[in-house]
Parts: structure tokens; C-alpha cells; sequence
């Protein structure tokens, strides 16, 4: 039962809002897994000289597993990935997709649910939204977005969800007083967050001054590698050495050169493509390592973290 | 199944418990190496594995199934707590019904069936005479609990982990044949809470490692790793809740009968992801062996010396084999050409 990937096709395409794009993916040989809220998937885009792989989160019904929705925002300093979805993906393409996995799920013991979602930051919670109902689960959504740009999906969330659902469109000139969003919350409420680093930060801060637990404050931030400098990595065991250019993550470098390493979120959270470095200083850019595992500098997180310098040796 | 299943043996009083040479000859010896180590040592489960080991597929089934499960009957019907399911659980129970019964159907085709219509479904086990319709996901439709129904129809232990906020919660399971654990008292406790008592590993970074690496574990990539320990008798139901019936068996052992009371039980423990409710399905699937029949392979007797002579005095004590261990390390080194 073990599934390493997914073959789908794009059997429907819809621009959702003026910059994201959502994708309906059907299986092409079996069915497609019923999965649960918050999960993501990795889309490989058969792009050259090499491909793309981006994490998406679900935003179909859960327990509906005869097809899968994803939307992609047009990054303006995309690496590939969303311009290759945005511009080559046709309806009858085929694609590959990864098994779903979660690493951003509702608490069930929450007395409250609160969700901030910040642009395509919504996709997530489109996810949660069916199971908090059929829980009979208290929650309200938060969503902040730019008219201009995203906002994808509002005017459906205004209607199903009612007075649960705010909207703050700063190109309208609406802003979210967070500090007032979280003050007041039944004890026990937690709050969800997906959206950009800022947004993230800002609800940690103005929580932390309020006396929330940081236990009780969840979030996904939108994980894509970013460039750097380019380096050289030799890899000590076979005696290669590779070239990674600026926009290129490590990990992209290693697969590029058939170089088997374990990944699943490559955004620095999940672990799994933890790698033993030999020797060469490393810029930490992932969420995975303890502060105490980084100061060894004896492993590093490929699919987001670099070489500090000109060159590393990795134990592969 | 590769080995058809054998008529009811005992796991207790006269304990007629055997394994047929098929057995002997696919049991997972877990030493990779002369010396004791203590490690993480998970892998992925990648199936289907080689033919006919207990690596081929996800769930392995094999001569002892109705024996297993007779011996289960036995055990809940002493103490229906050995099995449990908080209210959260119920989905989790649920994919597990899923995945048990798509993968049983799928691998062992002559002896179940599923058929599927929507969210009616009928299941059929051609061993232990059961057939059954029910509407997926409704628990009042099935004969008794999710998990006691599911478990009572599957070799091995299951614990159901719930995870949250980067941990993992024991909150589900059916344990009828633990290696001196118990469900009642772990339930409900967190991962590290739960390994409290293991020696050794808590200063090595074992479990911040090994958790972060099982709250990873997406769908579709189970993860299984290979866990031991000694039982005299081969004796199924090794639990706080019985040590009363077990605990004066290790007293039991003279040298004349190491060969025969002494077993080797190996857990192939495998870590799963459920669909809807982001649950890991930890199965834990017993195989116990006789000294006797380990050491009519001569490789394995040769290694199963060397590695209890090398075992830490934490492990001897923590696994409970104080009492007899000089008496097997003596009894084994007549198979190592090195003594």
C-alpha cells in the first residue's frame, strides 16, 4: 500500500480571483484518498531544463475524493513553479501529485476555532470549512486580502458562512485590528493563521501581549524556497560536486543530479530531508532545527537552507 | 498468506503454541549485528515486500491467525478495557476499518472480500465465518465498536494515535498481546510520556528525533521498525493487568529447559497514516519463537549469542530477563564457534 505518487488530470481550470488560478485534478488510474483538513499536496510540473515541485494545500471537501482543488497565486518573483501552472498547465494535462500529508489540522478540543487567512493564505481553511460544519463547531474566518490580487472565493464564503465570515480588502481600505480580533475570545479558543510571515508575526505578537499560550496559536506560512547566492557542493561520498545556482534550492540541485533524498514539504518544516553536512558554513533558513542543532553545523535542511559561503561538503 | 492458516493452538496452560518450518523460515530476526545497539531503526514499509516474508504486505496474516485471534476472544472477555476509543476517535477507528479491510481484500483475496457501494459496504472474512453489511462511518450499524470489530478480525495490537500540535496522543487501541504495557494506564498520554520508562535513549535525542520524524509521516508511506524482548512460554498476553499469571514463570527456567521455555518475541511495528482524520495507525504484530527453533539456524544462533552477551546491564534489567539471562548466554554459546 505504499503510494509514492499520483498521476492526475487537469479537468477543469478557473481564475478564482485576478492573480490565482484554481486547478481540479482527477486520477488518472485509481482513486483519489479522502484526506483531512489542512492537508497539502506536492505538484511535480514537468518544466525544463528541470522540473517544479510546490506544496498546495487541498481546498475540496475532505471527505470528496473523486477530485481534488488546488489554487495557485502568480508569485511576481516566482522561481518557475506558479508561472509554469499559471501559463503551461492546459485543461487535459497530465501531472504528478505526492499522497496528501498534513502538518496544519484543527484542534477538535478547541472550544473555538478562529481562522486568519491572508490572500491565497485562504486555501487551507476552504479544507476545514465542511468539517468544522459537519462538527457543529464553533468558528469564525478572518480574511485578508487585496481585491486587486487575491480574495479568491469571498463572495461564496460571505454567503455560506454569514456573520462568521469578515472580510478586510486593503485595496478598499479595510484593515484588520487583530488586536481586537483575538481580545475578548472565549477561554480555550485557538487560532489558525496562513499567510505571509508578516501576518503570521503580527498575530503572535499582539496574542503574546494578550496572554494567549503560544500552544494555542497555529500556523502554515507559505513555504517556497528563496534564492541566494549561488554555490558548489561536493558530496563526499561519491566524490561529485554539483553547482547551485541562485535560484536553485539544494534539494533541487541533488534530484537534478539523481541524488536520492527523502522530501515532503520542502518548505523547512516537516524533517524529512535532513541531510549530515561534513564541513563548510550553512545558512540556516528552515523552522525543523533546534537552535543547539544548527550551532553544531553537522546537518542542514536542503530543500530551503544554503551554503553561507562558496562551498559545502555533504556526507551523500 | 503464503502458510494457510492452522486449526486453534494455546498462548497459555499448556501452551501448544508452534511454528511449522515455514514459520521458522520467515521469522524477522531483528540483530543486524553482533552486538546490541540501541537505534531508531525505522524504514519505510514499502510493499509489496519480498514474496512470502512478513514484509510483503502492509498487514501480515499468517498460520497463526485463528489462534491469535481465539487467544484476543480470551482476553477481552477477561477485561473488556483492553480495548478503548475516546469519542474523538471514532473517524480514526473508522479509516482504520478502511485500510485494514481495502488492504486484507487486496493481499489476501482468498480469504476476504469487500464490496463497495457509496458508504454501503459488505465485508466478508472466510475465516472466522464472518459477513457483514454496514453503512461506512455510521457506528451504530456495526455488531459492536469500530475498533473492538475491527481489532477481534486482525493479527497484532493497534494503538490509534491521535496527533496534535506536533505531538502524538495514544487515545485508541486494542492491546491484547503487549510486551508489558498497558493500554489502560498509557491512554490518553503523550508520545514522550508513554516512553518514559525506556533506559538509554532519553539523553541520545532518540525521541525529539523520532517524533518530529512520525508526525511527518504522510499517507501512502508507512514506516515500520523491528522491537524485541524475551517471553517464557510462548505465552501472547504479557501484561501488567496478568503479571500475576506470568510474572513466577521466569522462576521457571533451569538450565535443561532454556531451550524450550525461553522465546524470542519480535514486534514488527508499523506506523501508518489514516486518510480523514490525520490519525497513525501503530500496529504491533507479534512473533514469538522458541530457542529451540531460532537455533536451527545456525547463523542466527551464532548472532543471538553474541548479542546477549554484549546486552547492557540497563537493557537486561529493563526487559526483565534479570533472573535467566547468564543461564541462556551459557546455553547459546554451545552454538557460537567462537567459544
Amino acid at each position: 500500500m505504499s503510494i509514492d505518487k499520483i498521476r492526475v488530470q487537469v479537468t477543469g481550470i478557473e481564475q478564482v480571483a485576478p492573480l490565482i488560478r484554481e486547478f481540479q485534478l482527477k486520477a488518472v488510474d485509481a482513486e483519489l484518498m479522502p484526506f483531512s483538513p489542512g492537508s497539502h499536496v506536492v505538484v511535480e510540473m514537468p518544466d525544463t531544463p528541470r522540473p517544479h515541485r510546490n506544496a498546495y494545500s487541498l481546498l475540496s471537501d475532505p471527505r470528496d475524493g473523486g477530485c481534488y482543488r488546488i489554487a495557485v497565486r502568480l508569485q511576481e518573483h516566482s522561481r518557475g513553479g506558479s508561472r509554469y501552472m499559471h501559463e503551461q498547465v492546459k485543461v487535459g494535462d497530465e501531472l504528478w501529485i505526492t499522497p496528501p500529508a498534513n502538518l496544519f489540522s484543527p484542534l477538535w478540543q478547541a472550544s473555538k476555532h478562529i481562522l486568519i487567512a491572508g490572500g491565497v493564505g485562504i486555501t487551507p481553511f476552504m479544507s476545514y470549512l465542511p468539517e468544522l460544519e459537519r462538527e457543529g463547531a464553533h468558528y469564525e474566518l478572518h480574511y485578508l486580502y487585496r481585491g486587486k490580487q487575491t480574495g479568491a472565493y469571498r463572495e461564496q464564503l460571505q454567503q455560506s458562512l454569514g456573520e462568521r465570515c469578515f472580510l478586510y480588502d486593503a485595496d478598499a481600505g479595510a484593515r484588520c485590528d487583530l488586536r481586537e480580533l483575538l481580545s475578548d475570545q472565549p477561554r480555550g479558543s485557538h487560532a489558525y493563521i496562513c499567510g505571509p510571515q508578516s501576518l503570521i508575526a503580527g498575530v503572535q505578537e499582539v496574542a503574546a501581549e494578550l496572554g494567549w499560550p503560544a500552544s494555542y496559536i497555529h500556523f502554515e506560512a507559505f513555504a517556497a524556497p528563496q534564492p541566494g547566492n549561488p554555490f558548489e557542493v561536493e558530496l563526499s561520498r561519491s566524490g561529485r560536486t554539483l553547482k547551485v545556482a541562485a535560484d536553485t534550492s539544494l534539494l533541487e540541485a541533488l534530484e537534478e543530479a539523481d541524488v536520492p533524498v527523502t522530501s515532503l514539504c520542502r518548505g523547512g518544516v516537516c524533517g524529512q530531508c535532513l541531510t549530515p553536512v561534513v564541513s563548510g558554513d550553512i545558512e540556516h533558513r528552515d523552522e525543523f532545527l533546534t537552535a543547539a542543532e544548527r550551532e553544531k553545523g553537522n546537518c542542514m535542511m536542503p530543500c530551503v537552507s544554503r551554503a553561507a559561503g562558496k562551498r559545502l561538503v555533504l556526507d551523500l | 498468506m503464503r502458510m494457510s492458516p492452522k486449526p486453534i493452538q494455546s498462548f497459555r496452560d499448556d501452551f501448544t503454541y508452534s511454528n511449522s518450518p515455514g514459520a521458522i523460515a520467515r521469522f524477522p530476526f531483528p540483530f543486524p549485528e553482533d552486538e546490541y545497539m540501541y537505534s531508531v531503526n525505522i524504514e519505510p514499509h514499502v510493499t509489496p515486500g519480498p514474496e512470502g516474508s512478513v514484509y510483503e504486505h502492509l498487514l501480515d496474516i499468517d498460520e497463526h491467525y485463528l489462534s491469535e485471534m481465539h487467544e484476543r476472544d480470551l482476553v477481552l472477555k477477561e477485561n473488556p478495557k483492553r480495548c478503548l476509543a475516546m469519542p474523538h476517535m471514532d473517524l480514526a477507528c473508522w479509516d482504520m476499518i478502511d485500510r485494514v479491510m481495502t488492504c486484507f481484500a487486496a493481499d489476501y483475496p482468498e480469504h476476504f472480500s469487500l464490496e463497495r457501494e457509496g458508504d454501503h459496504w459488505t465485508w466478508e472474512n472466510k475465516l472466522l465465518n464472518i459477513k457483514d453489511s454496514f453503512t461506512f462511518g455510521d457506528s451504530s450499524t456495526l455488531p459492536m465498536p469500530p475498533m473492538e470489530y475491527i481489532g477481534r478480525q486482525v493479527q497484532g495490537d493497534f494503538a490509534l494515535l491521535d496527533q496534535r500540535d506536533g505531538d502524538l496522543f495514544l487515545d485508541a487501541g486494542i492491546v491484547t498481546c503487549p510486551a508489558d504495557w498497558s493500554l489502560a494506564f498509557d491512554a490518553g498520554m503523550s508520545f514522550k510520556e508513554w516512553h518514559g520508562p525506556v533506559p538509554l535513549a532519553h539523553g541520545m535525542g532518540v525521541f525529539d528525533r523520532a517524533l518530529k520524524y512520525l508526525c511527518a509521516i504522510s499517507q501512502g508511506r508507512p514506516v515500520r521498525r523491528l522491537n524485541w524482548t524475551l517471553t517464557i512460554n510462548a505465552r501472547m498476553d504479557t501484561s501488567p493487568e496478568t503479571y500475576p499469571q506470568w510474572g513466577t514463570d521466569r522462576a521457571s527456567v533451569t538450565p535443561d529447559n532454556v531451550g524450550e521455555k525461553v522465546h524470542l518475541r519480535v514486534e514488527l511495528q508499523v506506523l501508518d497514516r489514516m486518510s480523514r482524520s490525520n490519525a497513525l495507525m501503530f500496529s504491533i504484530r507479534t512473533y514469538l519463537i522458541s530457542m529451540n527453533d531460532l537455533v536451527t539456524n545456525p547463523e542466527w544462533a551464532k548472532r543471538m549469542h553474541r548479542v546477549m552477551k554484549s546486552l547492557p546491564p540497563e537493557l537486561i534489567e529493563y526487559k526483565g530477563l534479570t533472573r535467566y539471562h547468564p543461564m541462556l548466554v551459557e546455553w547459546l554459546s554451545r552454538f557460537d564457534p567462537a567459544n
